[in-house]
């Protein structure tokens, strides 16, 4: 017999609203149905009603974790419409900020996928390992989150100095814990029973689905913006595209895993550069001077730490953009569980929604509502606002006012 | 005269008001030492009772699908059982003379009867996920209870009695249990077993807050949430205590053995937070094969080196 077990919208295992509709035999699911929609914001509407520099401000709010990718591959998109290039100093600065937002978007996954197969102390000393990095961004950029360091045409400010040797020895001591935390998920017997050939998610797959980022590396995809289509200074630095090849939930943690290692090396390297450089002269090694925006299209590309995000800009002239559309990662990832959640249990379907580290705010796009009563229909705007008005008029009933 | 007597054995002490402060405090242990591992502070040691009395105080939700009795009633039979078995237990160990001909049968049935009753509970809520759990449950409980019978009965076959009066005397007399090697054999099965029956991680598969979010227990709460949360707490004192009578010379209240007996059982439950503290959930299929696979072969391993005297 086929039972209907429904995972959200609301769901300890999600930290945002999705819905998820197993169909399970038993234990075993033989399908699912994925509904998006239940966080729609209207960003991309709202990006067209701000100046151009505020729109970073803005982007920057579809994540909280990828709160430095958007707004880097929005003000590429800008500078590909402006064909600039910013100065160096700014270049390397962009890459720490971005990197370090990759560390801590790894740990904190890794962190949660403990917790989701009730591995609470993996949980909690991943987290605990965070901090300092989320210290040392704070020290550098004045938030934990949301950096604020993204401009059209270079950074809103300079690492000082002073702060290169904090960043370095927080590096050291993360190598090490990201060495133990990596240690331990390869040595551990019951890990590999939770994770190994769960949720497979092989390479034709992966072409299938278009899928991005760790998910895609960890099925054998060779996909990395970085390497593909390298901005700024990625072409002069010297990393590894991790890439695994069974595409299982034990792989998609070992890809981001080692990725923490490519991303700390990353970051020596741009250390290096700026103190190649020496301190900071005058304002134009941050930003060069942008005047108006002329009319034209831009494209801009990141690697964010859940995969390729882009950003598509055109400009008519004015002072806001016409057009903005934004195409994060998750939006393919997620519509992977199609294929890597039948065939696995109830007990795997959780950690296999979570394995795409899936960031729910950033794919949310569509107005539409399913309910899930057996029929389905869709509810337009104006249903909504019907049907609102309708239960406040109920309630005042109820209430006898 | 024997009704009071009776009444307040199972009611005061060492029934129900002993057992379920020793229960909730033992919880604390497991929340506290838990968060210590995490880094975390964790609760002040009056905490599982604020959220004890909290729970009482909150509305009760019957969800509009669900069979109101058997939802109801299924944790306080639960609960009733859980005290039995506590009661039984601990007038053995205080009062040997209060023992009965094949009490530790009666003490092993009626402590699955809080795994039964939360099997009913969530079958009766109506809710996919509560179903699920309860299936879970009934798996899991297939799985950890034919190792536990197995080893139990190294013990009887070395004492040759059921009963818990010549089994502590049996140890008081000739040494205990865990000083044989089919003793520490079965221990180790014991804790594992110990560990299934108080659902805790790595097996705590019925409730799997990520994966069902509560499972057995999702659609309790109010009062009967706070019953459930009781029997839990009271099933983490119940069954090292069974533990300690069938394996470790038993449990008593005569001057320094008081001491001991707060080790002995202080001990069991560190290794059973340390074992869930250092391991994930396994999944409902790994956790049968784990029980009718290893701790089955170990199991028969003891109970053949019983039975050959070592």
């Amino acid at each position: 017999m086929v039972k209907k077990i429904p995972i959200g919208p609301f769901h300890p295992v999600l930290e945002e609203p999705e819905f998820f509709e197993l169909h399970v035999d038993g234990e075993n699911v033989v399908d699912i149905d994925i509904t998006i929609g239940w966080s729609h914001r209207g960003i991309e509407l709202l990006s067209e009603s701000k100046t151009w520099d505020q729109v970073p401000f803005l982007v920057e709010r579809v994540c909280g974790i990828c709160s430095c990718s958007h707004p880097y591959a929005y003000v590429k998109a800008v500078e590909d419409l402006l064909q600039v290039e910013v100065p160096k100093r700014a270049q390397f600065i962009r890459i720490i900020i971005a990197e370090l937002e990759r560390l801590h978007s790894h740990l904190l996954w890794t962190g949660l996928a403990g917790h989701f197969i009730g591995y609470n102390t993996v949980f909690m000393w991943c987290w605990k390992y965070r901090e300092p990095l989320l210290d040392i961004l704070e020290a550098v950029t004045g938030n934990r989150n949301h950096y604020a360091m993204m401009r059209i045409g270079g950074v809103r400010r300079d690492i000082p100095l002073e702060e290169y040797g904090n960043i370095r020895k927080m590096l050291d001591s993360l190598w090490e814990k990201n060495d133990l935390i990596t240690n331990a998920i390869v040595d551990d017997p019951v890990i590999h029973a939770r994770t190994k050939t769960v949720g497979i998610f092989n390479k034709d797959q992966c072409r299938l689905y278009g899928a991005l980022g760790p998910t895609a590396r960890a099925g054998g995809y060779d996909v990395d913006a970085r390497r593909d289509h390298p901005i700024d200074a990625y072409g002069e630095l010297d990393f590894d595209v991790i890439v695994c090849e069974n595409g299982d939930v034990f792989d998609k943690a070992v890809v981001r895993q080692l990725e923490n290692f490519e991303a700390i090396k990353i970051i020596r390297q741009c250390l290096d550069r700026l103190e190649e450089m020496g301190p900071m002269k005058d304002d134009s090694e941050l930003c060069i001077e942008i005047g108006e925006i002329p009319p034209g299209e831009g494209i801009g590309v990141y690697e964010a730490p859940r995969g390729e995000v882009l950003h598509y800009i055109r400009s008519n002239g004015k002072n806001t953009p016409m057009r903005h559309k934004i195409r994060a990662p998750s939006f393919n990832n997620i519509l992977t569980n199609e294929a890597s959640v039948p065939g696995n249990t109830v007990a795997d379907a959780g950690l296999i929604t979570a394995a795409v580290d899936p960031c729910y705010s950033c794919t949310e796009r569509v107005g539409r509502v399913d309910v899930n009563s057996g029929e389905r229909y869709v509810l337009s705007e104006g249903d909504l606002i019907r049907l609102s008005a309708e239960k406040t008029e109920e309630i005042r009933r109820q209430l006898g006012k | 005269m024997d009704a009071a007597k009776y009444l307040f054995n199972y009611l005061i002490f060492p029934g129900f008001l002993f057992t379920a402060v020793v229960g909730l405090l033992a919880t604390w242990v497991d929340r506290k030492v838990t968060a210590r591992v995490h880094w975390r502070v964790g609760p002040p040691w009056y905490q599982p009772f604020a959220d004890t009395v909290k729970l009482l105080g909150k509305e009760v939700i019957v969800p509009a699908g669900a069979r109101a009795t058997g939802f109801l009633i299924a944790p306080v039979v639960g609960l009733a059982a859980a005290t039995l078995a506590s009661a039984i237990l601990w007038m053995a160990n205080l009062y040997p003379s209060s023992s009965f001909v094949g009490d530790s049968i009666v003490v092993l049935y009626i402590m699955t009867i809080p795994a039964i009753s939360m099997i009913i509970g969530a079958s009766a809520s109506g809710n996919p996920l509560g179903i699920l759990g309860a299936a879970r449950e009934m798996k899991l409980l297939f799985a950890y209870e034919l190792p536990l019978v197995i080893i139990m009965l190294t013990t009887v076959v070395k004492v040759g009695s059921f009963s818990f009066e010549e089994i502590l005397g049996y140890q008081s007399a000739n040494g205990i249990m865990l000083g044989s090697v089919s003793g520490v054999i079965a221990f180790i099965v014991a804790i594992f077993c110990a560990q299934a029956k108080c659902t805790m991680i790595p097996f705590d598969i019925p409730e799997a807050e990520t994966e069902l979010a509560g499972g057995t227990h999702i659609e309790y709460s109010g009062a009967p949430l706070a019953v459930v949360k009781l029997n839990m707490g009271i099933m983490f004192f119940v069954m090292p205590i069974f533990i300690i009578t069938m394996f470790w010379g038993g449990v008593s209240f005569a001057g320094l053995r008081i001491l001991t007996t707060i080790l002995k059982y202080v001990a069991i439950i560190t290794i059973m937070i340390l074992i869930k503290n250092t391991n994930p959930r396994v999944r409902i299929d790994q956790a049968v094969r784990f029980f009718w696979g290893p701790m089955l072969v170990l199991s028969i391993i003891a109970l053949i080196l019983a039975v050959l005297g070592y």
